[in-house]
């Protein structure tokens, strides 16, 4: 058996002759540290192959989950892959229990400074605390100012960032207390790490994460200002360009809770309540994932388009939780930290377990001048974040400092230690943080058993960031007994109240269904469309065949994959293949498949809290076979994509009719497939009626494909396609799931079954325009259509079609209007 | 001097507003030479929920929300209060600003956290070389506090113009700076910029004017709207007014209504409303005083 070597890289900003980073798995000799042994020989048993497969594997389920981040201002790719190294970061029982006191020491520090802060502020009339740590913050929010949550907690999630100096003790690097993420990307990193070294994680004894969440549910329901049976907890996120968005999106579904934005929710009689399909609902908690400032328009700031305006008076009545408290955010400022050692003594009577990398805050003296006689070895930043960028020089620096000083503080650089780092192939050491996540509760906080420990790429001086390319690791926390197993799900004896229907599906998530039912059944009618096109397509097309393709050629036009130039009848052959392959591959065509599948992704994030993992990755396996194929193939070649595509829609369709409840999101979903499939019926047979030769055989077939019928059909008739008959089929058949009337009966059958006021009064203007045309279809007799010598254009088929065509869109906008009410918030001053 | 006060404000939308919320800061202070002997406050359409308390810097402030649907709000503040004549100060006999700024550099004494607060920068004004440097001509090595002060008032009474459309309520600090006209908004900030970047607290005041001026003398810029001035910190005197607009230290022809960091700490009605399209807005403030109650 090969032994594992490790490479060392070297630290940057380390010094030459600072002490020898302290490294994480290789103790005295080189030799591997007890509590790595174990997972040491896992990774050697494994041998080099299998542990390049499972790499891979580790790779491919991140992907497969979707688990990504978002890069501000990065047009390219705004959702990264999420870079986890699957092998874990360890940390052992004795260890473990020193960086949990210490925490927790710190957190209730924290939480009782913010309750200081946002009250009394004795601590700075005793001078414990600078004033200017708090008066210069433009986070400190004077509106939250005399609001004491319930339980006295301001600071229900902490976490902070802590990395290992040389002499082996671990040091604070930051404290964040306004939004700590990352706990969700440690649930995501667990389940790739544990997927991957099974064996290992079997082996050693390592804490679960089931348990902290199962405490932050009681907590959170808990912490609802009234008792009620079942408090309504809502995530507050401020969407989908959100950095950690689908940290939220999936913490929100492991937890059970709703994922809302700001315009989800509106303050009524100083109450917060969730506008959904059925009208309001009262919410009792919310935890946010939107900035202090921005969450109330109202009285924070006004130009958020976040928040939810009043959201502050409905806390102050006492109507409402909201985690973290608004304004915890102050207690982020690295200006903090040279305080605290001295607050910790003057508030809980000890001293700070666990001491901050060293800060000098330049609003006082001696720190100021310490700062200034050593710039150039410090790392100097704005203390409380804001506006204020870092001068160009130090010379710029240095004045800006002397200017306004207590805007500035400074921190040593340090020497972080190292981390085995499983890079494909080859195990390196690169230097790691790790950041802790805790919980208050009634009793005091708790620490999360595990933890997000990122790796730098080798650039940063501290702080690493997940935008400049580091990777993450699960940390495991390992246990001296057997651990017991948790699960999220209620305990079997615990009664439960029966439910049968969701009503409470969120106006702003029943659009996004409603639009991705529209967009995936444009995606299949697109493909179906340039399948049937390419099919009769060749280099030596000419003559005949080319009368067969310009029905087929316009029905693209019209579903703008074509440009208007494809239907001249001197387009070149070559020109004309160009059109073909730009109407599959060029994102930028509005009506190119890769653009409809992209659009059919980013609504399915929208609502990938209330979607299942296997139609998340229906859909984004959908959208990678499209973007990822090589747009240089041949035409024909390309009609081996457009069979993929339809096989991944129909796995999508499959997944939707077998295994979505039917509740309002699936019935939007629905509603927009059948729209959208109307829609391109009326236009593929509308054109085949205006076509040339209506009744050829050769496009008689074309529709039967397009309309998935051709079974159907051989099956009926056995001979040859009949104009007549196929119009019967794809029209009036309603046995047949693809045909017209099929799908105005299941329109019909929705609309018949979503809340609506006054359920006893005349029908609604939906229903009343859907009977229209349900009416004009039914009384129609495409016998007219065989008659010899009938002008199909004016025949009643085309006036039946030419209605439906023109009033979907009408039905579209009328249930957009009742049911999603998009609300545009807008500000007056005077 | 006693006054009747109406602030009248009324918005017309374009579009039906379905929900609306507001902030009004609309209630005169009680306190030092001025005493509030009655406040109301008419709503329509009337609101469905209302709360009033004490913000952060002491003034009043009333949250309100509307549910019914609308397509025009009036808000009405009517005040009576009394305000009694400034005794001014002897600017030449105030301490040095120098002094008070050493005060306020690091260690700041807890007593004085409270002024403190008003050197530090505000949502709307932020402090910078620049503004210490124009303001440092007012400010020798030994001169008194208010005497400099009131020298910063006349400098930029003098060398910024009065220009109703130059600005809006929005408009950054910056831009006033440079194009030197503005108003009486945009004045108070200037001059609390100027006076935090020396190292002295400053804040921001609205209030209002009487509309018409006691016999013989000039109408004053500002009156039959809101008004704004500026406050500074005198360890002698405690806050001491000073109006940029008119170039005057503001007596019993001044109502305040609002003291804060600036603006955006006591804009007089905010709102954020679903719905509502354009609207137009208008403001009429009538500052009556009482028959036989005068002077």
């Amino acid at each position: 058996m090969k032994a594992l070597t490790l490479t060392s890289t070297s630290q940057p900003g380390a010094k030459p002759g600072s002490p020898q980073a302290f490294r994480e798995a290789v103790g005295f000799a080189g030799l591997p540290r007890a509590h790595w042994r174990s997972l040491w020989q896992e990774m050697e048993a494994l041998g080099p192959q299998e542990r390049l497969r499972r790499f891979e594997t580790a790779g491919r389920i991140i992907h497969e989950q979707g688990v990504t981040y978002n890069v501000y201002g990065d047009a390219q790719g705004m959702e990264r892959p999420w870079e986890l190294d699957p092998l874990p970061m360890l940390v052992s029982a004795p260890e473990w229990k020193q960086i949990e006191r210490g925490l927790i020491q710190r957190a209730t520090l924290i939480n009782t400074l913010l309750a200081d802060c946002y009250g009394g502020q004795r601590f700075i009339r005793s001078g414990d605390l600078p004033p200017a740590l708090l008066f210069a913050q433009s986070d400190f929010l004077r509106a939250a100012h005399g609001i004491k949550p319930g339980g006295g907690v301001f600071l229900n999630f902490y976490a902070a960032d802590i990395a290992r100096a040389p002499d082996g003790q671990w040091w604070v690097l930051s404290d964040r207390t306004q939004i700590p993420t990352g706990a969700g990307y440690s649930l995501a990193n667990r389940l790739v790490t544990a997927r991957v070294l099974p064996e290992a994680f079997r082996e050693n004894q390592v804490h679960r994460l089931a348990g902290f969440f199962r405490t932050l549910q009681s907590c959170l329901s808990a912490s609802a200002p009234q008792p009620v049976g079942e408090p309504r907890v809502v995530v507050l996120t401020p969407g989908p360009y959100n950095e950690t968005y689908f940290e939220q999106a999936y913490l929100a579904r492991y937890l059970g809770y709703s994922l809302v934005e700001g315009q989800d929710l509106t303050v009524q009689n100083r109450r917060v309540y969730l506008k959904t399909l059925s009208g309001l609902e009262q919410v009792d908690v919310i935890v946010r994932r939107v900035d202090d400032a921005f969450c109330d328009p109202l009285e924070l700031r006004n130009d958020s388009i976040l928040g939810v305006p009043g959201l502050t008076d409905a806390i102050r009545a006492g109507h409402v939780t909201v985690s973290n408290a608004l304004g915890s955010g102050i207690l982020q400022s690295s200006a903090f930290r040279p305080f605290l050692p001295g607050l910790c003594r003057a508030i809980l009577g000890e001293p700070l377990l666990m001491p901050s990398v060293a800060t000098w805050w330049c609003g006082q003296q001696a720190a100021r001048d310490a700062v200034l006689s050593n710039l150039e070895n410090l790392d100097v930043r704005p203390a409380f974040g804001g506006n204020s960028s870092l001068p160009k020089t130090f010379d710029d620096l240095r004045r800006a400092i002397q200017f306004a000083p207590h805007k500035w503080s400074a921190q040593e650089r340090m020497q972080f230690s190292l981390a085995p780092c499983w890079e494909r192939d080859v195990i390196v050491e690169r230097p790691v943080e790790l950041r802790v996540f805790l919980l208050g509760t009634p009793d005091g906080y708790i620490v999360m058993p595990g933890g997000l420990a990122r790796t730098g790429a080798g650039g940063a001086g501290f702080g690493f960031s997940m935008q400049n390319g580091g990777a993450s690791k699960d940390t495991w926390v390992l246990s001296e007994q057997p651990v017991e197993e948790v699960t999220l799900l209620a305990a079997a004896d615990t009664p439960v109240e029966i439910r049968r229907v969701g009503n409470n599906l969120p106006s702003r998530l029943a659009d996004n269904f409603f639009w991705m039912g529209r967009y995936t059944e444009r995606l299949d009618a697109s493909a179906r469309a340039l399948r049937a096109a390419l099919l009769r397509f060749s280099p030596e097309t000419g003559g005949s065949e080319l009368d067969l393709l310009q029905p087929l050629l316009r029905i693209l036009a019209v579903q703008e994959q074509l440009p208007a130039e494809s239907l001249r009848e001197d387009r070149s052959v070559e020109a004309l293949e160009g059109d073909f392959l730009d109407a599959i591959y060029n994102e930028t065509r509005a009506g190119s498949l890769r653009n409809i599948a992209s659009r059919v992704c980013r609504l399915a994030m929208l609502v990938r809290d209330r979607t299942s993992n296997d139609l998340w990755r229906a859909l984004s396996q959908l959208e990678d076979s499209v973007a990822n194929e090589m747009s240089s193939w041949s035409a024909g070649e390309a009609i081996g994509l457009l069979n993929r595509v339809l096989m991944l829609s129909s796995s999508f369709k499959g997944i939707v009719r077998e295994n979505m409840t039917r509740a309002q999101g699936w019935r939007f979903l629905d509603m927009g497939q059948r729209i959208e499939r109307s829609l391109s019926l009326c236009n593929l047979l509308q054109e085949s009626l205006s076509a040339s030769h209506p009744r050829s055989q050769g496009l008689l077939e074309s529709i039967l494909e397009i309309a998935d019928s051709t079974i159907t059909y051989r099956s009926r008739y056995n001979l040859v396609p009949n104009l007549m008959a196929v119009y019967d089929l794809v029209l009036l058949d309603d046995t047949n799931p693809r045909s017209m009337l099929f799908q105005l009966l299941q329109l019909e059958k929705h609309l018949d079954r979503l809340p609506r006021k006054g359920a006893q009064g005349p029908a609604s203007p939906e229903k009343r325009l859907l009977l229209r045309m349900l009416n004009a279809l039914r009384l129609l007799d495409p016998s007219e259509l065989g008659v010899p010598g009938a002008v199909l254009e004016r025949s009643e088929t085309a006036g039946v079609l030419s209605l439906v065509y023109d009033s979907m869109p009408r039905l579209s906008e009328l249930l957009a209007v009742t049911y999603f009410e998009h609300s545009h918030i807008s500000r007056t001053s005077a | 001097m006693e006054y009747e006060l109406i602030h009248r404000t009324e918005y017309q939308y374009s579009e039906p507003v379905t929900v609306s919320q507001h902030a009004a800061r609309l209630e005169p202070v009680c306190e030092g030479r001025q005493e509030l002997s009655g406040f109301s406050l008419g709503i329509h359409p009337a609101p469905d929920a209302i709360s009033s308390r004490q913000d952060y810097f002491g003034n009043k402030v009333t949250v309100f929300g509307i549910r019914e649907l609308h397509r025009k709000l009036v808000v009405e503040a009517r005040s009576r209060v009394v305000v009694k004549p400034l005794t001014p100060p002897v600017p030449a006999l105030s301490p040095l600003w120098t002094q008070l700024a050493a005060r306020l550099r690091d260690p700041v004494s807890p007593e004085d956290a409270g002024i403190y607060e008003f050197c530090m920068d505000s949502p709307m004004v932020q402090v910078s070389p620049e503004f210490a440097r124009w303001a440092g001509a007012c400010f020798g090595p030994s001169t008194p506090l208010l005497a400099g002060v009131g020298m910063l008032m006349e400098r930029l009474y003098a060398e910024f113009e009065f220009d109703p459309v130059a600005t809006e309520v929005a408009t950054p600090l910056e831009q006033v700076w440079t194009k030197r006209r503005g108003v009486c908004q945009d004045f108070a900030h200037v001059a609390i910029a100027c006076l935090r970047s020396l190292g002295l607290p400053a804040r921001y005041v609205s209030g209002y004017l009487r509309t018409i001026p006691p016999a013989g003398q000039p109408r004053m810029q500002g009156a039959d709207a809101s008004h704004a001035w500026f406050s500074a910190y005198c360890p002698v005197n405690g806050w001491v007014d000073f109006d940029p607009t008119n170039n005057l230290m503001p007596s019993d022809g001044h109502i305040v209504v609002a003291v804060g960091r600036d603006y955006s700490d006591v804009s007089p009605l905010c709102g954020i409303l679903t719905g509502g399209g354009e609207h137009s807005l208008s403001v009429a403030v009538d500052v009556l005083p009482v028959e036989g109650a005068g002077r």
